[in-house]
């Protein structure tokens, strides 16, 4: 069974391995280095389990993007006031 | 859309309304804050972790593109030149308020290299069964504000705005590698936070 601490010369460590993901992640890292971290991984469970919980945890800060960003209406209203804009302060939705 | 009622239709497209900016139209003033200032508004509040410093910034970003809008060579979109504005003046606040300082631009070191293994568990579930709710929105939320201020600028630019690194170091005057190493931490300081959840 493949060492999981030394199974390529490059990428002969897990922390070695850390260094790169970030590049593997963003889909930078040449296709040699690509190999090797994912023949690390598939080895690893140390490392693929950071792997794993690293992509859930960009999976649900991605999910923030789709979330419609919310103002309050106190400071939307002020906001207005300040750029002069009063007259538009007044026209609450609806009315 | 709630708050204040205003047409966006009056302007038929983004060149339309820019027209309009630059011919200091108020409905054009209107037009941009109802469009665009709910993300200001986020952008700053999770840089600055303050409500009151987060209102200052959108006051100031939208007064400030108003004042400026001549200068706009309309190479980026509207939006993205109004972020830019918003983060230099969140970075502006971060200044004026700064307490400590990390030394972040170092080269990337994993103490003992077992430290960020520390909090491993096995993750089991996949990333559909951590739909949004707000529970762990909420965690997240306070998980990306734990960040320190460096880490966190980067991160909510790079991951949550989905500015590019290339970008995100253009918004915040740093480098493409400053920006990496930063982003590399952030990404593992908050998978430290979050990785409980995923058991």
């Amino acid at each position: 069974m493949m060492n999981p601490h030394n199974p390529h010369a490059s990428l002969d460590t897990c922390q070695e391995v850390l260094i790169h993901l970030n590049d593997y992640i963003d889909g930078e890292l040449s296709p040699e280095l690509c190999s090797e971290l994912e023949a690390h991984l598939a080895v690893c469970e140390n490392c693929r389990v950071v792997f794993d919980t690293l992509n859930k945890t960009l999976y649900l800060v991605h999910q923030l993007r789709n979330t419609p960003p919310q103002l309050p209406e106190s400071v939307e209203y002020r906001l207005f006031v300040i750029m002069n804009l009063e007259e538009y302060a007044s026209r609450k939705k609806g009315s | 859309m709630t708050g204040i009622k205003i047409d966006l239709d009056i302007y038929p497209d983004e060149a339309a309304l820019i027209q309009g900016l630059k011919r200091g139209d108020p409905e054009a003033c209107a037009c941009m804050i109802k469009k665009f200032a709910p993300r200001v508004y986020a952008i700053a509040i999770r840089m600055l972790n303050d409500p009151n410093d987060a209102e200052e910034v959108l006051q100031e970003t939208f007064i400030s593109a108003c004042k400026n809008i001549h200068r706009f060579e309309e190479r980026s979109a509207l939006n993205t030149w109004l972020h830019r504005i918003a983060t230099n003046a969140a970075l502006m606040h971060l200044r004026k308020h700064k307490h400590r300082e990390l030394s972040l631009d170092d080269p990337i070191e994993i103490q003992g290299g077992d430290d960020v293994y520390r909090e491993v568990r096995d993750a089991t579930l996949a990333p559909d069964d951590h739909a949004m709710n707000s529970e762990i929105r909420d965690v997240l939320e306070k998980a990306i504000a734990s960040l320190p201020e460096t880490l966190r600028t980067v991160f909510i630019l790079r991951e949550v705005e989905g500015y590019s690194t290339e970008e995100t170091a253009n918004m915040l005057g740093i480098s493409i590698s400053a920006t990496k190493v930063r982003l590399h931490r952030a990404r593992l300081r908050l998978r430290e936070i979050l990785a409980p959840y995923f058991t």
